[in-house]
């Protein structure tokens, strides 16, 4: 297109709070695109809008509250500003809080780019009774100022404009505070010095260089060391400026400059804005008697929790019961694709797609509570209650090296038995506090997923028969106990250099949020995730498939299997009888057929519920096949309105009936043969030596290996291993692990139920960990460090709990009373002096 | 004294800022300078972080932080 030969760019920068998205959303609609910064995990979100016949691509900056070079979203603020010179720069401005949102103003009117004020939220601010007069207020910026109600849409057609406006214009006012005699001198002396480089002056406004420098702001002393060619005699100057200025003042030269920014926002505040009504108890306070009160604080928040849990996981997971008939459907539909089974041997891409596709449906299944999940989030967010909840929860999560905030991924990851890492690990994004964020994404792995529940709930029924509820309380707390004393512990050891962050949280005033945004923000992080995981899921899926399907069993072994189906159907034949004309019909290819037609009825008969329905599956089967049809309605059926009964395909029906689970005996047999010797099964069976040690023998190894792609595995594989060996009896898989596992103990089911709460994390989340750290280094240690530790329980508990001669139950009450002493001996212990 | 020994419901008045660096920069950011007067709102159910208002919007610190600060009580 002719008119974007020269990408024209709008950055859009303001205070958190500010109702900077909305303002965004009100100018680019749909048209909007989300990523991360190069390297880091922070949001950049860019879109686009036309002005007349112009497109303006708008780039929506983090909200920061200055532009120091302390926090990495100020940090990308100001890069941005720097480096990518924007056309224009709109500083949103909450119109009820002017006088600090100023702050930022002034120190984006400092850096030389034509600027637009754009009061949002005045709506509020009137209802606060308010009044700001604009043009006052802009005479003394220099910018134009618009009024703008971001959530409602008011105002973008004016804010349009005068970005049209400032685009023909494209001048700038000058804009300075005074910061005094003393720092002025200073100031304008270091100006002259940076002007007599022309690799500085040519790229950077010159003044707000200078104001940088004497601030002490590291990273503009690097950029003077990079871009200069003198740079080491003007760093030397500065230096000697600022400790001149220090001694001389007795004062900072950061605090003078923070102070004269504070004053004159003051200033400007006094002469152009007018307070008509002093407001008692905002409704906001009202809400904050309540919601931070000692007793009642507590309670509410819990409830907020539980609720939250309540409608994402245990709602969205009913959800996932309508959703799941859709997915199975696309599998199905894959499968038709495929190369047809074999009786016993299927060809191996059709195993092979069939196992990838069940790989990433299991994920896609998660998208329902995925999505209630980021609509709760952006509510929470929005309203301004997730401060509270990180006002009241600091203090405990603080002991441990983590902060008030991470309550939110630590609860979504399934604090209360049953939620997702994926999720969990995203929400970490909000935290500002970097140590506490990497420990927080390093544990909410340890909380208890939903994929882990079947396992411990088949282990516990077994194994703790008589005190279920017990053995789940002790699950789901010693999950807490013991992510809380691995948070402690990287604190104080591998993440002991990482930049902590002071406690300086705003609480904002409680908002109604907008069912556009929250939609709007569900929608957005649920794509996200969809599209960084699912090509990642089917590669790793298909590559565990090869890892429990290769080498392959022996052709001899293989003869047997055929010898096996030959016998079944053999017998098949004779059970149907002689003259059987069904008989004839499905013989030779025409077995295998039916099989697929049989399945495919049972499967259409299983989904239908009404009379209805029902009736028109065997409409679409009648027509599909008569004859096969007449079998599975077991030779009872309809010709011309009359029933007829047909003792033949009774017959042949009973037959088959039998020859159909024969045959599932021998493919599962089979398959688990595969699986044995297969190269993952061969690792199991290496490994027994040392995980003996753990309770674990082959058979388990093998599960807890092949659960890796995804935990939900762990259970059927064990389905698998432990089929049971006389096929006539229906046995549950409880019953067929107690048969084969004879000399197991609750100990044993102990050591493996901790070891699956240490289990580490799936692939999802390990991507998810991926890009929350932005390194593949950190991804390895929260893939490893949880198999080590997991290990070590095992065997402290097996190992110990042999040698003391304790029973399960004993052994749990004892590692649990351990594990409590040793938390809070962990927590007493203190940080190095935190700012030092 | 300093900010954090300012009980709920008292008021008071920054007389300095006794720390540089990341921390005192995010309070001057923050603004808190000589002269802004402080009212402390509530603490938190377990005492720590305290909840302030200062130029119209609320904040909170841990008392850590708020040892930073020297005030005068008004």
């Amino acid at each position: 297109m002719s008119d974007e030969s020269e990408k024209i760019i709008v950055a859009l920068a303001g205070q958190p709070n500010s109702g900077k998205s909305t303002i965004f959303n009100m100018l680019t609609g749909a048209r909007q695109h989300v990523a991360n910064y190069p390297g880091v995990t922070v949001e950049k979100k860019t879109g686009s809008f036309r002005i007349k016949e112009d497109r303006i691509e708008i780039i929506d900056l983090p909200g920061t509250h200055s532009l120091t070079s302390y926090t990495q979203e100020e940090r990308i603020a100001r890069d941005f500003l720097l480096n990518e010179r924007p056309a224009v720069v709109v500083d949103v401005v909450d119109a009820s809080n002017l006088e600090r949102n100023l702050y930022l103003t002034f120190q984006l009117a400092e850096m030389g780019i034509p600027l637009i004020v754009n009061l949002n939220m005045t709506d509020v601010a009137e209802k606060r009774g308010y009044k700001i007069d604009s043009e006052k207020l802009s005479r003394e910026i220099g910018a134009p100022v618009l009024s703008t109600v971001g959530n409602r849409g008011r105002g973008k057609d004016e804010l349009k404009n005068a970005i049209g406006m400032i685009l023909k214009n494209g001048h700038v006012t000058p804009f300075r505070i005074d910061y005094g005699e003393a720092m002025e001198s200073a100031l304008s002396l270091l100006e002259k010095h940076l002007s007599g480089d022309p690799d500085l002056s040519e790229r950077y406004p010159l003044r707000w260089l200078a104001i940088k420098l004497m601030e002490n702001d590291l990273e503009a002393k690097k950029l003077i060391r990079e871009c200069s060619r003198n740079g080491d005699k003007l760093l030397k100057l500065v230096e000697e400026e600022r400790n001149a200025f220090v001694s001389d003042q007795k004062s900072s030269s950061q605090k003078v400059i923070a102070v004269a920014r504070h004053r004159r926002a003051e200033g400007i505040v006094k002469t152009s804005v007018t307070c008509e009504k002093k407001t008692g108890k905002t409704l906001t306070d009202k809400i904050d008697q309540a919601a931070c009160n000692r007793y009642l604080g507590p309670v509410i928040l819990a409830a907020t929790i539980y609720l939250m849990y309540e409608l994402a996981i245990v709602q969205g997971y009913k959800i996932t019961e309508y959703t799941w008939p859709l997915l199975a459907g696309f599998r199905d539909l894959v499968a038709s694709f495929l190369p047809s089974e074999g009786f016993i041997f299927d060809p191996f891409f059709r195993s092979m797609s069939i196992w990838v596709v069940d790989g990433t449906i299991a994920v896609l299944n998660y998208v329902p509570i995925f999505l209630i999940l980021f609509a709760l989030i952006a509510i929470l967010e929005d309203t301004g209650y997730m401060a509270r909840m990180a006002f009241i929860l600091d203090r405990i999560f603080r002991h441990f090296g983590l902060h008030g905030q991470s309550i939110l991924p630590m609860v979504l990851g399934g604090l209360f038995v049953g939620g997702c890492a994926v999720p969990g690990v995203m929400a970490c994004r909000a935290m500002k506090d970097e140590k506490a964020r990497m420990a927080t994404i390093m544990i909410v792995p340890l909380m208890n997923c939903l994929a882990k529940i079947p396992f411990y709930v088949l282990l516990i029924g077994i194994f703790f028969a008589d005190c279920k509820g017990a053995a789940m309380f002790f699950i789901s707390t010693i999950t807490i106990i013991i992510a809380l004393g691995v948070a402690k512990g990287l604190s104080l050891t591998v993440l002991r250099s990482r930049p902590g962050a002071p406690f300086v949280m705003e609480m904002p005033p409680y908002h109604m949020p907008t069912l556009q945004g929250v939609l709007r923000r569900s929608l957005e992080r649920t794509w996200l995730f969809i599209k960084k995981i699912i090509t990642i899921v089917i590669v790793v899926s298909a590559i565990v498939y090869l890892l429990i399907y290769f080498p392959g069993i022996s052709e001899k072994r293989n003869a047997y299997y055929s010898g096996l189906a030959d016998q079944i159907q053999k017998e098949f034949f004779k059970e149907t009888g002689a003259n059987n004309p069904y008989a004839d019909l499905l013989s030779g290819d025409n077995l295998s057929k039916f099989a697929g037609y049989w399945m495919d009825y049972k499967k259409a008969k299983m989904g239908a519920g009404k009379k209805d329905a029902k009736e028109a599956i065997d409409k679409k089967f009648r027509e599909r096949n008569f004859v096969f049809f007449k079998i599975v309605k077991k030779g009872k059926y309809e010709v011309d309105g009359e029933i007829i009964k047909d003792k033949h395909a009774m017959k042949t029906y009973k037959a088959y009936k039998k020859l159909d689970k024969e045959r599932n005996g021998v493919r599962r047999e089979r398959r688990e043969e595969t699986i044995i010797s297969s190269f993952m099964g061969r690792a199991g069976r290496f490994l027994e030596p040392v995980t003996r040690w753990a309770g674990f023998n082959w058979r388990v190894n093998i599960a807890l290996l092949s659960s890796f792609a995804a935990k939900e595995n762990s259970v059927a594989t064990l389905g698998g291993i432990y089929q049971s060996s006389q096929e006539d009896k229906e046995e549950t898989l409880e019953e067929r692990i107690k048969k084969k596992e004879t000399s197991w103990t609750a100990l044993h089911a102990l050591a493996i139920v901790l070891f699956m709460a240490m289990y580490p994390p799936c692939i999802a989340t390990l991507l998810m960990v991926r890009v929350e750290t932005g390194s593949t280094k950190w991804m390895l240690f929260a893939a490893f460090y949880p198999i080590v530790l997991g290990f070590i329980i095992s065997i402290f508990v097996f190992t110990g709990g042999n040698l003391l001669g304790l029973s399960g139950l004993q052994v749990m009450i004892l590692f649990y009373l351990l594990a409590i002493v040793f938390l809070v001996s962990m927590g007493l212990i203190k940080k190095e002096s935190e700012f030092a | 004294m300093t900010l954090d020994e300012i009980k709920p419901d008292q008021e008071c008045e920054v007389v300095d800022i006794n720390f540089e660096g990341m921390i005192g920069q995010r309070l001057l950011d923050m603004g808190f300078i000589p002269g802004t007067r402080i009212k402390v709102v509530r603490n938190a159910p377990l005492v720590d972080p305290v909840e302030f208002l200062m130029k119209g919007y609320h904040i909170s610190l841990r008392h850590s932080e708020a040892k930073l600060v020297e005030v005068t009580l008004l």
